[in-house]
């Protein structure tokens, strides 16, 4: 029998929650179907199917969604509202599934919702997405604990990793930014690529260990309700003394940053800070002067 | 020492706001000038550049209270990001070299009564927990009361013989519910003689012709914020159906959240955020009722009504009624939004006159 193929676009959520989606179907016994790195054909297709006032990273999104509406059976969405009271995500991710319908067929899309207000968690979803798959609801469990240790490992390793470029002698600069934004290739990768060429360590904020950085949030404000957020502002706190300088990604138009990251930089004014917005207009050459200037303040003249 | 208390504009809300603040703080209240081009303009200099409207608002509105003399600020909106205007923009004034007491009502993204009252007690040590209920209360009356009266100006405005006979009786009535102290029994004589007052006005009969405002709330209730949409559609002689007030948002909504997605389960499975749901739900609602059209208005870059959109566009298809999609950043050219309105309305005029 040809194997069930099921897709999972490659932006947003696959970052957070990637290794173990991928285990889990494939212990299940599904063909996981990945779509390719970001480029510009993925976003185009994002662009022509999306509303032009959202933001580049759900336009990046729907892009994949749709490439992969070709090439499999099913198609993972996923829907988050939120992880309990204090822990929102953006209303963005709230609307991923009823917006989706319209573009690709319903019959395939198979949706994943975290909502910890409304009692849907995790696991839950995840035996009903089994059951659909798989009569053999031990097995369902079973590749889901499996799956989720292998995420944890994962994150642990990157966790240990990100901590073992601190020991390096050279400037250090962290990247702060929301997950989905440092990992989308299209994003970050010239930024990071350009930062490593001229001898500057980029230390990754999404690499720190979730709960660690939730902490740390606290000391920039207690009443901050957005989960990703707070992981992203934590990274700053835990860091803060170890880095030389600060460049936030955010994504054109991003309401959550717009906020965030405005109040960090009132907040931070002793360290020198690099705001850049990315567009889907964006070209290498404006990045580069802008980060070229950067890294002189950073090394504060010392080359000459 | 005296000390002022100012709070940021949001329609005609100020009235009941001031009336609830003045009789619980027994401090004196500052209202800064209503929404014009330059408080946008002050707004939108200090403001970050990809927020949303109200925040730009919100800023202009400190900015012109501090300046004549207040000294605590209060903000209290909630929702998507509302909640979390209240920090960055008090990190901005103080940047800015104001001096000032920052109040902020939030709690988890929705206003709260226990720490509002836990605050005004601080500034009020007279204050004691049945004052407290009294004044809100009425302050909540005058809310709803205002609402009612409004919802019945927007239907028949439109339609009155005497030019402007509505718009001086609104304004008496918001003289009347301006005073310092009134009481409960007050607030309801007031209302049941406007009540019969708007009643009394002599209306055209004509074939009506019905369009429903949807989307997101502060462009929507800061009628200054829209460029007068609304009244200007109501001039054209068309009846205006819309859901969203205060009475709705603080009252109605927490009952209803359950239903409306039940409502809205052909074209919704889950909730989209802050009032994308209900945008969705009432412009179904109306559809199948006959509306002859829905103009939906938001300000630039609002997430929630972004959400909606591809839901309004399938709704729209489906039950054949036209839709209007406007989107306010507070610097717009007005001639733009002017030539997309005035073009809308023929097309429904003629679609009516068919």
């Amino acid at each position: 029998m040809k194997k069930i193929k099921i897709g999972i676009p490659r932006a947003f959520l696959y970052y957070r929650y990637g290794v173990l989606w991928k285990s889990f179907f494939e212990k299940l016994g599904l063909n996981v179907v990945l779509s390719p790195e970001t480029n510009r054909e993925i976003l185009n297709l994002g662009i022509n199917n999306t509303i032009d006032e959202c933001c580049l990273s759900y336009k990046i999104y729907i892009g994949h969604a749709i490439y992969l509406s070709e090439k499999c059976d099913y198609i993972l969405v996923s829907r988050v509202c939120d992880y309990g009271k204090k822990d929102k995500v953006c209303t963005r991710l709230n609307g991923t599934y009823d917006n989706l319908k319209y573009i690709i067929p319903k019959e395939m899309i198979i949706d994943f919702n975290i909502d910890h207000t409304n009692h849907k968690y995790q696991i839950f979803e995840f035996f009903k997405i089994g059951l659909k798959f798989s009569k053999n609801p031990i097995k369902i469990i079973y590749s889901y604990f499996y799956a989720n240790k292998k995420q944890k490992n994962y994150d642990i390793n990157k966790h240990k990793e990100e901590n073992n470029k601190l020991l390096k002698k050279n400037k250090k600069i962290l990247i702060l930014s929301h997950f989905y934004n440092i990992k989308d290739k299209f994003i970050s990768n010239y930024i990071i690529d350009y930062l490593e060429k001229n001898n500057v360590t980029p230390i990754l904020s999404n690499n720190l260990n979730k709960k660690l950085a939730a902490e740390f949030s606290e000391y920039f404000s207690n009443t901050l309700y957005w989960k990703y957020s707070k992981e992203m502002i934590g990274s700053l706190y835990y860091y803060k003394h170890q880095i030389d300088g600060i460049i936030f990604i955010s994504t054109y138009p991003c309401g959550i940053d717009s906020l965030v990251n405005n109040l960090a930089i009132l907040k931070n004014s002793e360290i020198p800070i690099l705001t850049l917005v990315i567009d889907e207009n964006i070209t290498d050459l404006s990045l580069e002067t802008k980060l070229e200037s950067f890294i002189d303040i950073i090394n504060g003249g010392q080359n000459e | 020492m005296n000390k002022i208390i100012s709070f940021p504009h949001l329609g005609k809300y100020y009235i009941p706001i001031k009336y609830i603040v003045e009789n619980i703080t027994k401090y004196k209240v500052l209202i800064p000038p209503e929404n014009n081009k330059e408080t946008i303009e002050l707004g939108s200099r200090y403001s970050p550049e990809d927020i949303c409207m109200p925040f730009k608002y919100n800023l202009g509105n400190y900015i012109q209270a501090l300046n004549s003399g207040a000294d605590i600020l209060i903000q209290g909106g909630g929702g998507c990001r509302y909640g979390y205007f209240a920090e960055l923009q008090e990190g901005i004034l103080k940047s800015l070299g104001y001096k000032f007491d920052f109040i902020n009502l939030i709690k988890n993204n929705h206003i709260s009564v226990i720490k509002m009252y836990k605050i005004s007690k601080k500034l009020n040590k007279k204050l004691n927990i049945f004052l407290y209920a009294y004044y809100l209360i009425q302050g909540i009356l005058i809310i709803i009361f205002m609402d009612k009266l409004d919802d019945y100006l927007r239907k028949n405005m439109g339609y009155e013989k005497e030019k402007n006979s509505f718009k001086i009786k609104e304004e008496k009535m918001h003289q009347e519910f301006s005073k310092e102290k009134l009481g409960i029994i007050k607030i309801i004589k007031i209302y049941k003689k406007y009540y019969k007052e708007y009643r009394s006005i002599e209306l055209e009969e004509k074939t009506r012709i019905k369009i429903l405002l949807i989307g997101e709330l502060y462009s929507l209730m800061d009628l200054n914020s829209s460029n007068n949409l609304e009244r200007s559609l109501i001039q054209e002689g068309i009846e205006i159906i819309r859901y969203t007030n205060l009475t709705y948002l603080l009252i109605k909504k927490r009952f209803m959240k359950k239903m409306l997605l039940f409502k809205g389960r052909k074209y919704l499975k889950y909730a989209l955020g802050a009032d994308g749901t209900e945008s969705v739900v009432h412009a179904l609602e109306h559809a199948k009722k006959g509306v002859d059209g829905i103009i939906h208005i938001k300000s630039f870059s609002c997430v929630p009504e972004i959400n909606a959109m591809p839901v309004l566009n399938q709704i729209s298809e489906d039950y054949n009624v036209p839709i209007l999609y406007l989107s306010f950043d507070g610097e717009n050219n007005i001639s733009n939004i002017d030539t997309k309105i005035e073009a809308f309305n023929d097309m429904i005029f003629n679609k009516k006159n068919k």
